[in-house]
Protein backbone atom coordinates (compact mmCIF):
# COMPACT_ATOMS: atom_id res chain seq x y z
CA UNK A 1 0.00 0.00 0.00
CA UNK A 2 2.78 2.55 1.28
CA UNK A 3 4.82 1.56 -2.17
CA UNK A 4 2.21 1.94 -3.83
CA UNK A 5 1.28 5.35 -2.31
CA UNK A 6 5.09 6.35 -3.06
CA UNK A 7 4.57 5.21 -7.01
CA UNK A 8 1.33 7.00 -7.50
CA UNK A 9 3.38 10.43 -6.05
CA UNK A 10 6.28 9.59 -8.49
CA UNK A 11 4.22 9.49 -10.76
CA UNK A 12 2.39 12.50 -10.57
CA UNK A 13 5.55 14.31 -9.92
CA UNK A 14 6.49 13.40 -13.29
CA UNK A 15 3.98 14.80 -14.85
CA UNK A 16 3.69 18.10 -13.37
CA UNK A 17 7.37 18.77 -12.73
CA UNK A 18 8.45 19.79 -16.38
CA UNK A 19 11.87 20.29 -16.01
CA UNK A 20 12.85 24.08 -17.19
CA UNK A 21 14.49 24.19 -21.10
CA UNK A 22 15.01 26.64 -23.89
CA UNK A 23 11.65 27.57 -25.06
CA UNK A 24 10.52 26.73 -28.42
CA UNK A 25 12.08 28.09 -31.18
CA UNK A 26 14.46 30.55 -29.04
CA UNK A 27 17.09 31.72 -31.13
CA UNK A 28 20.87 31.74 -29.99
CA UNK A 29 22.75 34.45 -32.24
CA UNK A 30 26.29 33.92 -31.57
CA UNK A 31 28.99 34.82 -34.72
CA UNK A 32 30.76 37.49 -33.34
CA UNK A 33 29.08 38.28 -29.86
CA UNK A 34 31.33 36.08 -27.78
CA UNK A 35 34.67 36.70 -29.89
CA UNK A 36 34.52 40.39 -29.09
CA UNK A 37 33.64 39.67 -25.33
CA UNK A 38 29.69 40.46 -25.00
CA UNK A 39 27.47 37.70 -24.07
CA UNK A 40 25.27 35.74 -26.93
CA UNK A 41 22.05 36.75 -27.85
CA UNK A 42 18.58 35.14 -26.98
CA UNK A 43 15.85 35.91 -29.74
CA UNK A 44 12.97 34.64 -28.29
CA UNK A 45 10.21 34.03 -31.17
CA UNK A 46 7.28 33.35 -28.76
CA UNK A 47 7.52 36.99 -27.67
CA UNK A 48 8.16 38.82 -30.70
CA UNK A 49 5.57 36.85 -32.70
CA UNK A 50 2.52 37.68 -30.11
CA UNK A 51 2.93 41.50 -31.12
CA UNK A 52 3.89 40.89 -35.00
CA UNK A 53 3.44 38.94 -37.95
CA UNK A 54 6.21 36.65 -39.76
CA UNK A 55 6.26 38.81 -41.90
CA UNK A 56 7.43 41.86 -40.50
CA UNK A 57 10.84 40.55 -39.55
CA UNK A 58 11.13 37.68 -42.65
CA UNK A 59 9.60 40.02 -45.38
CA UNK A 60 9.86 43.50 -44.44
CA UNK A 61 13.34 43.68 -42.25
CA UNK A 62 14.20 41.10 -44.60
CA UNK A 63 15.77 38.22 -41.68
CA UNK A 64 16.09 35.10 -44.25
CA UNK A 65 14.36 32.15 -42.54
CA UNK A 66 17.52 30.73 -41.85
CA UNK A 67 19.29 30.15 -38.66
CA UNK A 68 23.07 32.12 -39.00
CA UNK A 69 22.02 33.14 -42.74
CA UNK A 70 21.69 36.54 -41.64
CA UNK A 71 24.65 38.96 -40.64
CA UNK A 72 23.82 40.90 -38.20
CA UNK A 73 26.59 43.67 -36.69
CA UNK A 74 25.62 46.07 -33.93
CA UNK A 75 26.36 48.89 -36.20
CA UNK A 76 23.73 47.93 -38.53
CA UNK A 77 21.42 47.43 -35.80
CA UNK A 78 22.46 50.93 -34.58
CA UNK A 79 21.24 52.56 -38.53
CA UNK A 80 17.98 50.68 -37.73
CA UNK A 81 18.58 47.67 -39.45
CA UNK A 82 17.60 44.19 -38.58
CA UNK A 83 17.00 44.21 -34.65
CA UNK A 84 18.17 48.09 -34.60
CA UNK A 85 14.12 48.72 -37.07
CA UNK A 86 12.33 48.07 -33.69
CA UNK A 87 14.62 48.12 -30.87
CA UNK A 88 15.25 51.84 -31.71
CA UNK A 89 13.28 53.78 -28.54
CA UNK A 90 10.66 54.13 -30.39
CA UNK A 91 8.84 50.99 -31.15
CA UNK A 92 10.89 49.05 -28.22
CA UNK A 93 13.45 50.07 -26.00
CA UNK A 94 16.56 51.10 -27.74
CA UNK A 95 20.12 49.73 -28.27
CA UNK A 96 21.82 51.08 -25.29
CA UNK A 97 20.14 48.70 -23.32
CA UNK A 98 22.76 45.43 -24.28
CA UNK A 99 22.50 43.12 -21.57
CA UNK A 100 18.49 42.52 -22.58
CA UNK A 101 19.48 40.90 -25.98
CA UNK A 102 23.44 39.75 -24.72
CA UNK A 103 21.88 37.65 -21.96
CA UNK A 104 22.74 34.27 -23.48
CA UNK A 105 25.15 31.32 -21.54
CA UNK A 106 28.65 31.73 -22.86
CA UNK A 107 29.74 29.06 -25.03
CA UNK A 108 26.55 28.58 -26.95
CA UNK A 109 26.77 27.77 -30.82
CA UNK A 110 24.55 29.76 -33.09
CA UNK A 111 21.19 27.91 -33.34
CA UNK A 112 17.65 27.55 -32.93
CA UNK A 113 16.69 25.88 -29.54
CA UNK A 114 14.02 24.63 -27.38
CA UNK A 115 10.97 21.62 -27.23
CA UNK A 116 11.49 17.68 -26.92
CA UNK A 117 10.48 17.67 -30.57
CA UNK A 118 13.48 19.86 -31.83
CA UNK A 119 16.21 18.38 -30.39
CA UNK A 120 16.40 15.60 -32.73
CA UNK A 121 18.20 14.48 -36.10
CA UNK A 122 18.17 17.41 -38.74
CA UNK A 123 16.51 20.51 -37.87
CA UNK A 124 13.64 19.86 -35.41
CA UNK B 1 14.73 31.14 -17.53
CA UNK B 2 17.07 30.82 -15.44
CA UNK B 3 17.35 27.18 -15.62
CA UNK B 4 16.53 27.25 -19.70
CA UNK B 5 20.05 26.07 -20.73
CA UNK B 6 19.95 29.37 -23.07
CA UNK B 7 20.43 32.20 -20.93
CA UNK B 8 22.91 32.83 -18.29
CA UNK B 9 22.39 32.83 -14.68
CA UNK B 10 24.62 35.62 -14.15
CA UNK B 11 22.42 38.01 -16.83
CA UNK B 12 21.40 41.25 -15.09
CA UNK B 13 18.72 40.46 -17.35
CA UNK B 14 17.16 37.47 -15.66
CA UNK B 15 15.00 39.77 -13.95
CA UNK B 16 13.67 41.77 -16.28
CA UNK B 17 12.51 39.28 -19.10
CA UNK B 18 9.13 37.95 -18.98
CA UNK B 19 9.17 34.59 -17.97
CA UNK B 20 7.41 32.49 -21.26
CA UNK B 21 4.65 30.96 -18.69
CA UNK B 22 3.53 34.61 -18.06
CA UNK B 23 2.73 35.66 -21.37
CA UNK B 24 1.43 31.83 -23.25
CA UNK B 25 -0.46 30.93 -19.96
CA UNK B 26 -3.61 32.97 -21.59
CA UNK B 27 -2.94 31.39 -24.79
CA UNK B 28 -5.20 28.84 -26.32
CA UNK B 29 -3.37 25.37 -25.00
CA UNK B 30 -1.45 22.95 -27.16
CA UNK B 31 0.28 19.52 -26.45
CA UNK B 32 3.11 20.12 -28.23
CA UNK B 33 6.01 23.31 -29.01
CA UNK B 34 5.26 26.38 -27.58
CA UNK B 35 2.11 24.74 -25.99
CA UNK B 36 0.18 27.14 -27.72
CA UNK B 37 -2.80 26.97 -30.63
CA UNK B 38 -1.23 29.67 -32.25
CA UNK B 39 -4.63 29.68 -35.47
CA UNK B 40 -6.87 29.54 -32.64
CA UNK B 41 -4.72 32.66 -30.38
CA UNK B 42 -5.43 34.33 -33.81
CA UNK B 43 -9.06 33.61 -34.49
CA UNK B 44 -9.87 34.27 -30.86
CA UNK B 45 -8.14 37.75 -30.84
CA UNK B 46 -6.18 37.09 -27.74
CA UNK B 47 -3.35 38.25 -29.65
CA UNK B 48 -3.38 40.77 -32.73
CA UNK B 49 0.22 40.89 -33.83
CA UNK B 50 0.94 43.75 -36.59
CA UNK B 51 1.17 42.89 -40.14
CA UNK B 52 3.91 45.70 -40.74
CA UNK B 53 5.83 48.54 -39.27
CA UNK B 54 4.02 50.81 -41.28
CA UNK B 55 0.95 52.74 -40.27
CA UNK B 56 -2.14 51.36 -42.57
CA UNK B 57 -0.31 48.21 -44.49
CA UNK B 58 -2.75 45.74 -44.12
CA UNK B 59 -1.73 41.97 -44.76
CA UNK B 60 -2.48 40.14 -47.51
CA UNK B 61 -4.87 37.35 -46.76
CA UNK B 62 -5.34 34.19 -49.51
CA UNK B 63 -8.46 32.08 -48.87
CA UNK B 64 -7.41 29.00 -50.78
CA UNK B 65 -6.81 25.38 -49.53
CA UNK B 66 -4.75 23.23 -51.02
CA UNK B 67 -5.05 19.47 -51.42
CA UNK B 68 -1.84 17.93 -52.08
CA UNK B 69 -0.63 14.20 -52.64
CA UNK B 70 -3.39 12.58 -53.57
CA UNK B 71 -2.08 9.35 -54.32
CA UNK B 72 -0.81 8.66 -51.35
CA UNK B 73 -0.89 6.10 -47.96
CA UNK B 74 -1.66 8.71 -45.66
CA UNK B 75 -4.61 10.75 -45.16
CA UNK B 76 -4.81 13.93 -47.99
CA UNK B 77 -2.61 17.01 -47.06
CA UNK B 78 -4.96 20.30 -46.52
CA UNK B 79 -2.67 23.43 -46.87
CA UNK B 80 -4.46 26.25 -45.85
CA UNK B 81 -3.21 29.55 -47.57
CA UNK B 82 -5.48 31.78 -44.80
CA UNK B 83 -3.82 30.33 -41.94
CA UNK B 84 -0.74 31.09 -43.33
CA UNK B 85 -1.12 34.70 -44.99
CA UNK B 86 -2.36 35.93 -41.57
CA UNK B 87 1.22 35.84 -40.95
CA UNK B 88 2.99 35.39 -43.69
CA UNK B 89 3.78 37.25 -47.04
CA UNK B 90 3.29 35.29 -50.26
CA UNK B 91 7.14 35.95 -51.35
CA UNK B 92 8.12 33.71 -47.96
CA UNK B 93 6.97 30.92 -49.70
CA UNK B 94 6.23 32.17 -53.96
CA UNK B 95 8.39 31.21 -55.71
CA UNK B 96 11.57 30.52 -53.99
CA UNK B 97 10.01 27.37 -51.49
CA UNK B 98 7.04 26.77 -53.54
CA UNK B 99 5.48 26.93 -56.98
CA UNK B 100 2.11 29.11 -57.83
CA UNK B 101 0.71 25.68 -59.23
CA UNK B 102 -0.91 23.19 -57.54
CA UNK B 103 1.37 19.80 -58.03
CA UNK B 104 4.05 21.44 -59.83
CA UNK B 105 6.01 21.60 -56.46
CA UNK B 106 7.94 18.12 -55.90
CA UNK B 107 7.77 17.86 -52.13
CA UNK B 108 8.44 14.81 -49.95
CA UNK B 109 7.95 13.78 -46.35
CA UNK B 110 11.59 12.81 -46.29
CA UNK B 111 12.72 16.63 -47.59
CA UNK B 112 10.19 18.31 -45.06
CA UNK B 113 11.65 16.05 -41.98
CA UNK B 114 15.32 17.64 -43.34
CA UNK B 115 13.82 20.51 -42.58
CA UNK B 116 12.72 22.28 -46.19
CA UNK B 117 9.80 22.98 -47.55
CA UNK B 118 7.28 22.24 -44.94
CA UNK B 119 9.79 21.82 -42.65
CA UNK B 120 11.40 25.55 -42.60
CA UNK B 121 9.04 26.33 -40.20
CA UNK B 122 7.04 23.15 -38.79
CA UNK B 123 9.13 21.61 -36.37
CA UNK B 124 11.28 24.98 -35.99
CA UNK B 125 8.67 27.48 -35.15
CA UNK B 126 5.35 26.53 -36.16
CA UNK B 127 3.81 22.93 -34.83
CA UNK B 128 6.22 20.08 -35.26
CA UNK B 129 6.21 17.27 -37.77
CA UNK B 130 5.23 15.13 -34.84
CA UNK B 131 1.20 16.56 -35.24
CA UNK B 132 0.62 14.31 -38.69
CA UNK B 133 -2.76 14.68 -38.81
CA UNK B 134 -2.67 18.27 -38.51
CA UNK B 135 -1.29 18.48 -41.91
CA UNK B 136 -2.09 14.85 -43.01
CA UNK B 137 -6.14 15.76 -42.09
CA UNK B 138 -8.39 14.74 -45.38
CA UNK B 139 -8.75 10.80 -44.42
CA UNK B 140 -9.10 8.67 -47.82
CA UNK B 141 -12.31 6.39 -48.41
CA UNK B 142 -11.58 3.23 -45.33
CA UNK B 143 -9.59 5.63 -43.62
CA UNK B 144 -10.73 6.68 -39.82
CA UNK B 145 -10.35 10.25 -38.83
CA UNK B 146 -8.06 10.44 -35.96
CA UNK B 147 -8.53 13.20 -33.58
CA UNK B 148 -6.47 15.99 -32.81
CA UNK B 149 -6.17 15.97 -28.25
CA UNK B 150 -7.38 19.38 -26.64
CA UNK B 151 -4.39 21.36 -25.30
CA UNK B 152 -2.91 19.75 -22.34
CA UNK B 153 -3.93 22.03 -18.84
CA UNK B 154 -1.93 25.04 -18.45
CA UNK B 155 -1.01 24.01 -14.43
CA UNK B 156 0.93 20.50 -16.85
CA UNK B 157 2.01 21.49 -19.95
CA UNK B 158 4.49 24.86 -19.46
CA UNK B 159 7.81 24.72 -18.25
CA UNK B 160 8.89 26.90 -15.25
CA UNK B 161 7.09 27.82 -12.27
CA UNK B 162 3.62 28.30 -12.17
C1 LIG C 1 10.82 40.13 -34.51
C2 LIG C 1 11.35 39.44 -35.64
C3 LIG C 1 10.86 38.04 -36.00
C4 LIG C 1 9.56 37.60 -36.10
C5 LIG C 1 8.27 38.37 -35.85
C6 LIG C 1 9.63 36.23 -36.54
N1 LIG C 1 10.94 35.85 -36.69
FE1 LIG C 1 11.62 34.06 -37.37
N2 LIG C 1 13.54 34.63 -37.04
C7 LIG C 1 13.93 35.87 -36.59
C8 LIG C 1 15.37 35.88 -36.39
C9 LIG C 1 16.19 37.05 -35.88
C10 LIG C 1 15.84 34.60 -36.76
C11 LIG C 1 17.29 34.09 -36.77
C12 LIG C 1 17.95 34.48 -38.05
C13 LIG C 1 19.44 34.22 -38.10
O1 LIG C 1 19.95 33.44 -37.31
O2 LIG C 1 20.11 34.81 -38.98
C14 LIG C 1 14.67 33.84 -37.19
C15 LIG C 1 14.70 32.54 -37.69
C16 LIG C 1 13.62 31.85 -38.17
C17 LIG C 1 13.65 30.57 -38.82
C18 LIG C 1 14.89 29.74 -39.09
C19 LIG C 1 14.95 28.54 -38.20
C20 LIG C 1 15.96 27.53 -38.64
O3 LIG C 1 15.76 26.37 -38.30
O4 LIG C 1 16.95 27.86 -39.30
C21 LIG C 1 12.36 30.24 -39.15
C22 LIG C 1 11.87 28.99 -39.84
C23 LIG C 1 11.52 31.32 -38.70
N3 LIG C 1 12.30 32.29 -38.11
C24 LIG C 1 10.14 31.35 -38.85
C25 LIG C 1 9.32 32.32 -38.33
C26 LIG C 1 7.87 32.25 -38.36
C27 LIG C 1 7.07 31.12 -38.96
C28 LIG C 1 7.43 33.39 -37.77
C29 LIG C 1 5.98 33.81 -37.51
C30 LIG C 1 5.17 32.88 -36.77
C31 LIG C 1 8.58 34.17 -37.37
N4 LIG C 1 9.71 33.48 -37.73
C32 LIG C 1 8.52 35.42 -36.78
C33 LIG C 1 13.11 36.96 -36.36
C34 LIG C 1 11.73 36.94 -36.37
C1 LIG D 1 18.16 44.60 -29.80
C2 LIG D 1 19.13 43.64 -29.38
C3 LIG D 1 20.57 44.11 -29.10
C4 LIG D 1 20.97 45.08 -28.22
C5 LIG D 1 20.09 45.94 -27.33
C6 LIG D 1 22.41 45.11 -28.28
N1 LIG D 1 22.86 44.17 -29.15
FE1 LIG D 1 24.82 43.79 -29.59
N2 LIG D 1 24.22 42.43 -31.00
C7 LIG D 1 22.93 42.06 -31.25
C8 LIG D 1 22.92 41.06 -32.30
C9 LIG D 1 21.69 40.36 -32.87
C10 LIG D 1 24.28 40.85 -32.66
C11 LIG D 1 24.83 39.81 -33.67
C12 LIG D 1 25.05 38.56 -32.85
C13 LIG D 1 26.08 37.62 -33.33
O1 LIG D 1 25.91 37.01 -34.39
O2 LIG D 1 27.06 37.40 -32.59
C14 LIG D 1 25.06 41.73 -31.82
C15 LIG D 1 26.46 41.80 -31.85
C16 LIG D 1 27.24 42.52 -30.97
C17 LIG D 1 28.69 42.49 -30.92
C18 LIG D 1 29.58 41.69 -31.86
C19 LIG D 1 30.30 42.56 -32.86
C20 LIG D 1 29.43 43.40 -33.74
O3 LIG D 1 29.69 44.61 -33.81
O4 LIG D 1 28.48 42.91 -34.32
C21 LIG D 1 29.08 43.32 -29.90
C22 LIG D 1 30.49 43.63 -29.45
C23 LIG D 1 27.87 43.88 -29.31
N3 LIG D 1 26.76 43.37 -29.99
C24 LIG D 1 27.84 44.75 -28.27
C25 LIG D 1 26.70 45.38 -27.79
C26 LIG D 1 26.70 46.44 -26.81
C27 LIG D 1 27.95 47.00 -26.14
C28 LIG D 1 25.40 46.81 -26.62
C29 LIG D 1 24.84 47.93 -25.75
C30 LIG D 1 25.37 49.26 -26.06
C31 LIG D 1 24.58 45.94 -27.47
N4 LIG D 1 25.40 45.10 -28.17
C32 LIG D 1 23.19 45.97 -27.52
C33 LIG D 1 21.79 42.53 -30.63
C34 LIG D 1 21.77 43.53 -29.68
C1 LIG E 1 9.40 44.16 -35.51
C2 LIG E 1 9.97 44.82 -34.37
C3 LIG E 1 11.08 44.09 -33.61
C4 LIG E 1 12.23 43.54 -34.13
C5 LIG E 1 12.69 43.49 -35.57
C6 LIG E 1 12.95 43.00 -33.00
N1 LIG E 1 12.25 43.22 -31.83
FE1 LIG E 1 12.78 42.61 -29.97
N2 LIG E 1 11.11 43.46 -29.21
C7 LIG E 1 10.18 44.21 -29.92
C8 LIG E 1 9.17 44.73 -29.00
C9 LIG E 1 7.98 45.62 -29.37
C10 LIG E 1 9.55 44.30 -27.72
C11 LIG E 1 8.83 44.62 -26.41
C12 LIG E 1 9.36 45.95 -25.93
C13 LIG E 1 8.74 46.45 -24.66
O1 LIG E 1 8.24 45.64 -23.88
O2 LIG E 1 8.82 47.65 -24.46
C14 LIG E 1 10.76 43.50 -27.88
C15 LIG E 1 11.41 42.87 -26.83
C16 LIG E 1 12.57 42.14 -26.98
C17 LIG E 1 13.24 41.42 -25.91
C18 LIG E 1 12.79 41.35 -24.46
C19 LIG E 1 11.80 40.26 -24.24
C20 LIG E 1 11.33 40.24 -22.81
O3 LIG E 1 11.36 39.15 -22.22
O4 LIG E 1 10.92 41.30 -22.30
C21 LIG E 1 14.39 40.87 -26.43
C22 LIG E 1 15.40 40.04 -25.70
C23 LIG E 1 14.43 41.23 -27.82
N3 LIG E 1 13.31 41.98 -28.13
C24 LIG E 1 15.45 40.87 -28.69
C25 LIG E 1 15.47 41.15 -30.04
C26 LIG E 1 16.56 40.77 -30.93
C27 LIG E 1 17.82 40.08 -30.51
C28 LIG E 1 16.18 41.18 -32.17
C29 LIG E 1 16.94 41.02 -33.49
C30 LIG E 1 17.42 39.68 -33.79
C31 LIG E 1 14.87 41.81 -32.05
N4 LIG E 1 14.47 41.77 -30.75
C32 LIG E 1 14.15 42.35 -33.12
C33 LIG E 1 10.17 44.39 -31.28
C34 LIG E 1 11.12 43.92 -32.17
C1 LIG F 1 3.75 20.25 -42.03
C2 LIG F 1 2.86 19.32 -42.68
C3 LIG F 1 3.14 17.82 -42.55
C4 LIG F 1 3.29 17.08 -41.40
C5 LIG F 1 3.21 17.57 -39.96
C6 LIG F 1 3.51 15.71 -41.81
N1 LIG F 1 3.50 15.64 -43.18
FE1 LIG F 1 3.77 13.93 -44.28
N2 LIG F 1 3.68 15.01 -46.00
C7 LIG F 1 3.48 16.38 -46.07
C8 LIG F 1 3.64 16.79 -47.47
C9 LIG F 1 3.48 18.21 -47.98
C10 LIG F 1 3.93 15.62 -48.21
C11 LIG F 1 4.22 15.50 -49.72
C12 LIG F 1 2.99 15.40 -50.51
C13 LIG F 1 3.25 15.19 -51.98
O1 LIG F 1 3.84 14.16 -52.34
O2 LIG F 1 2.85 16.04 -52.75
C14 LIG F 1 3.93 14.52 -47.26
C15 LIG F 1 4.13 13.18 -47.63
C16 LIG F 1 4.11 12.11 -46.75
C17 LIG F 1 4.21 10.71 -47.12
C18 LIG F 1 4.33 10.18 -48.54
C19 LIG F 1 3.01 10.19 -49.23
C20 LIG F 1 1.99 9.22 -48.68
O3 LIG F 1 0.89 9.67 -48.32
O4 LIG F 1 2.26 8.02 -48.59
C21 LIG F 1 4.16 10.00 -45.97
C22 LIG F 1 4.23 8.49 -45.82
C23 LIG F 1 4.04 10.94 -44.87
N3 LIG F 1 4.00 12.20 -45.37
C24 LIG F 1 3.96 10.58 -43.55
C25 LIG F 1 3.91 11.48 -42.48
C26 LIG F 1 3.97 11.08 -41.09
C27 LIG F 1 4.05 9.66 -40.58
C28 LIG F 1 3.93 12.24 -40.36
C29 LIG F 1 4.02 12.40 -38.83
C30 LIG F 1 5.18 11.83 -38.21
C31 LIG F 1 3.81 13.34 -41.30
N4 LIG F 1 3.82 12.83 -42.58
C32 LIG F 1 3.71 14.67 -40.93
C33 LIG F 1 3.22 17.23 -45.02
C34 LIG F 1 3.28 16.90 -43.67
C1 LIG G 1 3.44 28.95 -46.29
C2 LIG G 1 3.69 28.94 -47.70
C3 LIG G 1 2.78 29.72 -48.64
C4 LIG G 1 2.42 31.05 -48.59
C5 LIG G 1 2.80 32.08 -47.54
C6 LIG G 1 1.61 31.30 -49.77
N1 LIG G 1 1.50 30.15 -50.50
FE1 LIG G 1 0.54 29.95 -52.31
N2 LIG G 1 0.96 27.95 -52.33
C7 LIG G 1 1.67 27.28 -51.35
C8 LIG G 1 1.73 25.87 -51.70
C9 LIG G 1 2.39 24.76 -50.86
C10 LIG G 1 1.04 25.72 -52.92
C11 LIG G 1 0.88 24.43 -53.73
C12 LIG G 1 2.09 24.31 -54.61
C13 LIG G 1 2.22 23.05 -55.38
O1 LIG G 1 1.36 22.16 -55.27
O2 LIG G 1 3.22 22.91 -56.11
C14 LIG G 1 0.56 27.06 -53.29
C15 LIG G 1 -0.17 27.34 -54.44
C16 LIG G 1 -0.57 28.61 -54.81
C17 LIG G 1 -1.31 28.92 -56.02
C18 LIG G 1 -1.78 27.93 -57.05
C19 LIG G 1 -3.19 27.55 -56.70
C20 LIG G 1 -3.84 26.67 -57.72
O3 LIG G 1 -5.06 26.61 -57.66
O4 LIG G 1 -3.14 26.01 -58.48
C21 LIG G 1 -1.52 30.29 -56.03
C22 LIG G 1 -2.25 31.11 -57.09
C23 LIG G 1 -0.92 30.82 -54.82
N3 LIG G 1 -0.37 29.78 -54.11
C24 LIG G 1 -0.93 32.16 -54.47
C25 LIG G 1 -0.45 32.67 -53.28
C26 LIG G 1 -0.58 34.07 -52.90
C27 LIG G 1 -1.19 35.17 -53.74
C28 LIG G 1 -0.02 34.18 -51.65
C29 LIG G 1 0.06 35.40 -50.76
C30 LIG G 1 -1.19 36.08 -50.47
C31 LIG G 1 0.44 32.84 -51.28
N4 LIG G 1 0.15 31.95 -52.29
C32 LIG G 1 1.07 32.54 -50.08
C33 LIG G 1 2.26 27.82 -50.25
C34 LIG G 1 2.18 29.15 -49.84
C1 LIG H 1 7.13 29.94 -44.02
C2 LIG H 1 6.65 29.16 -42.90
C3 LIG H 1 5.68 28.01 -43.16
C4 LIG H 1 5.76 27.06 -44.15
C5 LIG H 1 6.82 26.90 -45.23
C6 LIG H 1 4.62 26.19 -43.96
N1 LIG H 1 3.89 26.59 -42.87
FE1 LIG H 1 2.16 25.72 -42.16
N2 LIG H 1 2.02 27.16 -40.74
C7 LIG H 1 2.91 28.20 -40.54
C8 LIG H 1 2.44 29.03 -39.45
C9 LIG H 1 3.15 30.27 -38.91
C10 LIG H 1 1.24 28.46 -38.99
C11 LIG H 1 0.38 28.96 -37.81
C12 LIG H 1 0.38 27.94 -36.68
C13 LIG H 1 1.70 27.73 -35.96
O1 LIG H 1 2.61 28.56 -36.05
O2 LIG H 1 1.85 26.69 -35.28
C14 LIG H 1 0.99 27.30 -39.82
C15 LIG H 1 -0.11 26.46 -39.70
C16 LIG H 1 -0.37 25.36 -40.49
C17 LIG H 1 -1.53 24.50 -40.37
C18 LIG H 1 -2.58 24.61 -39.29
C19 LIG H 1 -3.90 25.10 -39.73
C20 LIG H 1 -4.92 25.02 -38.61
O3 LIG H 1 -6.06 25.36 -38.90
O4 LIG H 1 -4.60 24.64 -37.48
C21 LIG H 1 -1.40 23.51 -41.32
C22 LIG H 1 -2.36 22.37 -41.60
C23 LIG H 1 -0.16 23.76 -42.03
N3 LIG H 1 0.43 24.88 -41.50
C24 LIG H 1 0.32 22.97 -43.06
C25 LIG H 1 1.44 23.25 -43.82
C26 LIG H 1 1.87 22.47 -44.96
C27 LIG H 1 1.20 21.21 -45.47
C28 LIG H 1 3.00 23.07 -45.44
C29 LIG H 1 3.82 22.68 -46.66
C30 LIG H 1 3.10 22.50 -47.90
C31 LIG H 1 3.27 24.23 -44.61
N4 LIG H 1 2.30 24.30 -43.63
C32 LIG H 1 4.32 25.10 -44.78
C33 LIG H 1 4.07 28.43 -41.25
C34 LIG H 1 4.50 27.70 -42.35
Amino acid sequence: MKLAGALFAAVIMALVAVPAAAEYADVVLNKRSEKEGVRPVVFPHWFHRIRFQCRVCHHELGFKMRVGANDVTMNEISEGKFCGACHNGDIAWGADRCDLCHSGKPGLPTGIFGGHETGGPGRW
Amino acid sequence: MRKDGLHDPKSPAIKQLQEPREALSRLPPDTTGNMVRWVQALETGVIQPRPSLKPGVEAEILDRDILLDLKGSMPIILFPHKRHTQWLACANCHDGVFEKQTGATKMSMFQILAGEQCGICHGAVSFPLTECFRCHSVVRPGQVKPAIPPGLPRSHNLPGPP
